[in-house]
């Protein structure tokens, strides 16, 4: 077993995972929190959706999307780029669980920003775009890290999509959560009690981070 | 010059007013629920009547028959909420730099001391009384050049003695600035300081325009 090698590939899947969709997570939750336009209950729904289906129905989707005959998989082959059961499928699990608490925690914080600072910007010639990025995001922007944090901690202990769309081969795909349910399987438990104390504190460590980031920003 | 006239309903509540206003400030009076915010909302673009039109200067901003409808950063209308609304992330200065445009904005330095402000131009917006910050965000207003100026309730919220000191401001603004003030009012004191027309408003509809003699 080699416990810094699957911590260092889960940490980097997570990371890579929130900041893939940080930045269109976070205009999505502006978006449903501000504009009313066509579509937007269907989009909500099916963002939250992964919150809701059992993990396990998630991956499986993922897999008849993104498998060689899948829809998605298909297209992605022909630009010669191969996803499940490598490291983007982990990626990919990651980021799709992650992604209904960022839109939700970050759409209540930009909910929460009174609409008269957008307005009055507006009246003063800002596009929506300066709006977002000079008001809208500064001013909500303590929900916005709490979000990316409770992406990247959701990330940090996926297993049921994960286990189903990238597989648990060690070395390639076997994330902390999967190598614990591995170790257990195969009874193997002080190997899985050593990585239950490395995800506990990396766990610790993260949300200590970002609550610790939260309280020093300046009114 | 403003032409105005627009049907909106919102909920149970429906305005309709017609107005042609050649004023140098003008006082929409009237209790609560009259409709006073949906007009200055309407002519700054935050709401869009159902039909009519608008127009400043000849400058169509919304005109429902020919389909025009300026978004409030095409508007140029300097618009002062009622609970004035400064960014409380920004100081005094970045709030009155936001919505400069080169060449259409007046100089900071005229804008601060017209409005004895200079003083606290590198002070936080959360340490300002409330008529300074009445004067910062009626600065920040005028330092986007606009073409006519908005007020909700500019006095409300300060005490009787500070609204006899702002009143000052708010004259040295239409005479000197020369820009077209339209102003939400429940005070007969600041209208009779400010206004040559005062609309009466009551229940979404006009009831009264009144020119006074100046």
């Amino acid at each position: 077993m080699n416990a810094w090698q699957i911590t260092g590939f889960t940490l980097a899947c997570a990371v890579a995972a929130t900041v893939a969709i940080v930045p269109p997570g976070v205009v999505l939750a502006w978006l449903l929190a501000r504009r009313r336009f066509r579509g937007r209950a269907l989009i909500e729904t099916l963002v939250t959706m992964p919150l809701v289906m059992p993990p396990v129905a998630t991956g499986l989707l993922l897999l008849v999307l993104f498998s060689r005959r899948g829809f998605v998989g298909r297209v992605l082959e022909r630009a010669g780029i191969d996803v499940v059961f490598t490291w983007k499928a982990v990626v990919l699990a990651m980021a799709i669980m992650g992604l209904p608490l960022l839109v939700r925690t970050a759409r209540a914080g930009f909910e929460q920003v009174n609409t008269r600072y957008e307005d009055v910007a507006a009246t003063l010639g800002a596009r929506p775009l300066r709006i977002f990025l000079t008001i809208s995001l500064p001013l909500a922007w303590p929900s916005v890290l709490a979000a990316a944090v409770l992406a990247f901690a959701r990330a940090l202990g996926e297993f049921g999509a994960t286990v189903v769309v990238a597989g648990n081969i060690p070395g390639v795909t076997r994330t902390l959560a999967v190598a614990i349910y591995g170790y257990t399987e195969t009874g193997q438990d002080r190997q899985a009690m050593v990585l239950i104390a490395v995800a506990a504190v990396v766990s610790f460590a993260a949300l200590w981070c970002s609550n610790h980031l939260v309280e020093r920003r300046p009114a | 010059m403003i032409a105005l006239d627009v049907d909106l309903e919102q909920g149970s509540f429906s305005l309709s007013a017609r107005i042609e206003l050649d004023s140098r400030a003008a006082a929409l009076f009237g209790p609560s629920g009259a409709g006073k915010t949906t007009i200055l909302d309407s002519i700054a673009g935050l709401r869009t009547p159902r039909r009519g039109s608008i127009a400043v200067d000849g400058r169509v901003l919304f005109s429902s028959s020919a389909r025009i409808n300026l978004p409030p950063h095409q508007r140029r209308v300097g618009y002062v909420p009622q609970d004035v609304a400064l960014f409380p992330h920004m100081n005094v200065r970045r709030n009155l730099e936001y919505g400069t445009h080169p060449g259409s904005s007046p100089a900071l330095e005229r804008v601060v001391g017209m409005l004895e402000i200079d003083r606290l131009v590198d002070r936080q917006v959360t340490e300002l009384s409330g008529g300074e910050r009445q004067r910062v965000a009626l600065g920040r207003a005028l330092m986007s050049g606009p073409s006519l100026l908005l007020l909700d309730e500019p006095l409300a919220a300060v005490d009787v003695p500070l609204r006899r000191r702002i009143l000052p401001y708010l004259q040295r603004v239409r005479d000197e600035m020369r820009i077209p003030i339209v102003y939400v009012s429940h005070d007969r004191e600041e209208v009779e300081a400010l206004a040559d027309t005062v609309i009466r408003l009551d229940l979404g509809r006009i009831v009264d325009i009144e020119h006074v003699a100046r």
